[in-house]
């Protein structure tokens, strides 16, 4: 981008009457940092990430902020924060007080805390001697700060495995005010987590699209009992987090493939995903060894969050197209999500990734044993003709069971999450129990994590942040509040994705961009 | 995944006939084993009883009512062959192979189109196949981890209850399954000794009460009330029944009047009992009943304070 065209595109965003202010100047920002150059890489990674066949999610080319941060925010309510002279809290309202104070200074990739932290846990201490009632109103209160003040689909929130008034709380006030903001994860462990506790989590969802459900025991298997799901189903630790999310175009990468599975998978497939490894090298080194982030931001200096507990996130998508180009390559017919064969082919891929991904020593990734976490992503909102993650393209998912079966070997790799949408008819209103089978079942089956959509609530998920259908539909004509729901007119306009047998989500980390 | 039952439109009227049960028990491996004659087996169903629940619709019915959303399960194909030549994918072939002519599916290469439906004089299918219990006990193990438990639907579920009982012991004898719950989803018209047949290794019944006034059911199923009423009374005394459905037909059941009566007479059996109202709709009915009106949701609405000013409890409405 020359000057001159640096220009036209800051002229753009400041006069974009469909953005806000502060969108405005993220954009800004963002085009600031856009203008400098990329982190030394060598010529096969520079021109892969130039086609896009590598994606860096337009984190821009000076990362001076790691992507996802989770906070302790257990350890800073017990010790007050220096940075923020503020004490440790004594009851509820200093610690909700403390909380909004905090999520103010918590960067991410957005701009916007992506981790509000672990709800049941770090308010527990707090809530002795605090009626229902009363923690109901004052978390109600606190929910729509956090909405008003932090309007981003990708901030979020975690609760369960074990039965807490404070979890049902979060459902009570979620199902009540009906916002983007907070999302929330909710952690289920089917030896702990009680029926009806679940049963609440599917009424809520019924009503706001809202929680996803993550596999408790599968994903302490693999990152410990400190972990949360942020952001757009990220799973990292608590008091870490990622570096960066760079994403291989399976897609792209099979359609350059010339011949066979059996050649893609030993030498194109190797060969790409090493280059992504590269790009993702490159970017870590930038910002702890140029930006050097971790040696001034309060929360590292805090001990809030510290190096070795971050990796990084080696995000794939695309993979049901490219799936569908290798079959067709050797004359088989089969399609992904309804055939078995191109399901074996699936997984072989995803396999083979896990295996290259786990063999790839990566500087500043003590959080995962000196590796990257290994993550489905679930797109952006310029991703055209090519499906999020590992999913099963939009509007043509088979029926619920075998949808889950298809999906669910994929699961056990991808670490740092998947994040599977079901569309459920309207039926499952009354009848929230069967849900709760299904939920039971498809953990059994070994899914990790995944999210319902129901036909007629109020909200679409789009890649896997939420936007309100209203939002949406008024977008074009007056702009939006939440980043998120930029992000998803784009989505919607780009693949249908309000087409898809019905799912929904937004926000900025999907809509790293501006429309031009 | 689908809650509904099968969407069908049917070109020929029926009868009004109703066919003999099927029969249950052919020799298989040289031992008597039970077998069902089933129309189809859905793996996830969100509206047949508590929870997620696979469903075993059987072929067959003895009554016939107006209201029918799969009027197709009712009468039992005799393999007259009509269908044979219309089946536009050429699944269907008429076979001699046990001595007496026998329709039989290709299901590699039918399309479920139902123009076999279509045009079956006696609006039957030739897709209904018979299912051992060994194969059902396989299929309900694939999705067991999924459901709260099983249903047997129909057609009428108590005119196969040789099949069903073996079925539902099968399922309480097979580790694993043995959590299931087994239900039966029933126009009500099965006799005293067959409910206590099935108590055992039934969980609940989900019986149908089309009218109180024996004039009326007759008219609105071609069959008496008299067993529908026993039946309720008997599993309500047995702990076995799990629901009572009523489905409101505009201009036939639906008066406040009717509903009221309906009502006391179901809180006398047992004012706690869960009572479904459910609103006709008209898909998959057949074309002469097809110009009943469907149920609007605020007459529902009223008939749902009926039902529960009459005072009981447990009243839901779909
Ligand atoms: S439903 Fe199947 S068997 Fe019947 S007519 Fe269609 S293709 Fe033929
Ligand atoms: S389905 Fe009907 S038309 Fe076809 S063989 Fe059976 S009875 Fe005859």
């Amino acid at each position: 981008m020359d000057a001159e065209e640096a220009r036209a595109a800051a002229r753009r965003i400041v006069n974009d009457p469909t953005l806000t202010f502060h969108q405005r100047r993220h954009y800004l920002a963002g085009l600031a940092e856009g203008l400098l150059d990329y982190p030394p890489l060598g010529d096969e990674a520079a021109e892969a990430l130039n086609k896009q066949i590598i994606c860096d999610l337009f984190e821009g080319p000076a990362p001076y902020r790691a992507r996802y941060i989770l906070p302790d925010y257990g350890r800073a309510l017990a010790r007050g924060s220096d940075h923020l002279e503020l004490d440790p809290p004594g009851d509820l309202d200093e610690a909700l007080n403390f909380l909004l104070i905090m999520y103010t200074q918590v960067p991410s990739i957005t701009g916007y805390p992506v981790y509000l932290g672990d709800f049941d846990k770090i308010l527990e201490p707090f809530v002795t001697g605090v009626d229902d009632e009363t923690l109901r109103r004052k978390l109600r209160l606190f929910w729509i700060a956090v909405d008003r003040m932090l309007p981003d689909a990708f901030v979020h929130t975690d609760v369960g495995p074990g039965d807490s008034r404070i979890t049902r709380a979060v459902f009570a006030v979620d199902r009540e005010l009906k916002q983007v903001v907070p999302n929330i994860t909710f952690k289920v462990d089917p030896e702990l987590t009680p029926d009806d506790l679940i049963e609440d989590a599917v009424t809520t969802v019924f009503e706001t699209a809202k929680p996803h459900f993550v596999n408790h025991p599968l994903m302490v298997r693999d990152l410990g009992e400190d972990y949360a799901a942020v952001s757009c189903y990220n799973s990292l630790p608590v008091g870490g987090g990622s570096h960066t999310l760079t994403r291989l175009n399976l897609k792209a990468v099979a359609e350059l493939h010339q011949g066979g599975i059996e050649t893609f998978l030993a030498d194109t497939l190797a060969h790409y995903v090493e280059l992504t490894a590269q790009v993702i090298e490159a970017r870590i080194r930038y910002l702890v060894e140029e930006a050097r982030f971790f040696e001034h931001d309060f929360l590292a200096r805090e001990g809030l969050i510290s190096l070795d507990r971050f990796s990084a996130m080696f995000g794939v998508f695309g993979l049901a197209e490219a799936v569908d180009v290798l079959m067709e390559a050797e004359g088989r017919p089969g399609r992904y999500g309804h055939d078995a064969e191109a399901n074996e082919v699936s997984y072989r891929i995803t396999r083979r990734v896990s295996d290259l991904v786990a063999a790839r020593p990566l500087p500043y990734c003590e959080g995962n044993d000196g590796r990257a976490f290994l993550h489905s992503q679930s797109g952006i909102d310029t991703d055209i003709g090519v499906t999020a993650g590992t999913r099963v393209p939009i509007g043509d998912e088979p029926g619920m069971l075998e949808h889950i079966r298809a999906v669910a070997p994929h699961h056990d790799l991808f670490q740092a999450g998947v994040s599977d949408i079901f569309h459920v008819e309207d039926t499952a209103r009354r009848n929230p129990r069967a849900m709760v089978d299904i939920i039971r079942g498809a953990f059994a089956e070994g899914m990790r994590d995944f999210t319902f959509n129901l036909a007629t609530n109020g909200f679409i998920r789009i890649t896997g942040y939420l936007v309100r259908k209203c939002d949406l539909e008024n977008f074009d004509a007056e702009g939006a509040r939440h980043g998120s729901t930029t992000f998803a007119a784009g989505a919607e306009r780009n693949s249908h994705v309000t087409t898809r047998n019905v799912k929904r989500v937004v926000s900025r980390e999907s809509s790293p961009r501006p429309a031009s | 995944m689908t809650g509904e039952r099968g969407l069908i439109n049917r070109g020929l009227t029926n009868g009004g006939l109703v066919n003999g049960g099927p029969v249950n028990r052919g020799l298989v491996n040289g031992g008597l084993v039970n077998s069902g004659l089933v129309n189809r087996v859905l793996d996830f169903s969100l509206v047949d009883g508590p929870g997620n629940r696979l469903v075993i619709f059987v072929q067959g019915c003895n009554f016939d009512c107006i209201a029918c959303h799969n009027p197709y399960t009712i009468d039992v194909c005799d393999s007259c062959g009509g269908c044979v030549e219309p089946c536009p994918d050429e699944a269907l072939s008429l076979t001699f192979d046990r001595g007496t002519p026998e329709v039989v599916v290709d299901r590699n290469v039918c399309t479920e189109c139902d123009v076999c439906i279509e045009v079956c004089p006696i609006n039957s299918t030739p897709l209904a196949r018979r299912m051992e219990v060994s194969a059902l006990l396989q299929r309900i193990g694939s999705v067991a981890p999924f459901i709260s438990g099983i249903t047997v639907s129909g057609g009428e579920a108590t005119r196969q209850a040789d099949f069903v009982v073996d079925l539902f012991s099968a399922v309480k004898s097979t580790p694993g399954l043995d959590r299931l719950t087994t239900m039966v989803d029933t126009n009500g018209s099965a006799d005293r000794a067959t409910w206590d047949r099935l108590a055992p290794v039934m969980d609940g019944a989900m019986v149908d009460l089309k009218a109180l006034d024996p004039e009326l059911h007759l008219r609105m199923t071609g069959q008496d009330n008299a067993p529908v009423l026993e039946s309720i009374r008997h599993l309500a005394a047995i702990g076995k029944l799990y629901e009572v459905r009523l489905l409101m037909v505009p201009g036939h059941n639906d008066s406040a009047e009717t509903v009221k009566r309906t009502a006391e007479w179901l809180l006398a059996v047992d004012p706690d009992m869960r009572v479904k109202l459910i609103g006709f709709r008209r898909h998959g009915v057949r074309p002469h009943h097809a110009h009943i009106a469907e149920a609007e949701p605020e007459h529902l609405a009223i008939l749902e304070r009926t039902l529960r000013a009459v005072g009981l409890s447990g009243v839901v409405v779909v």
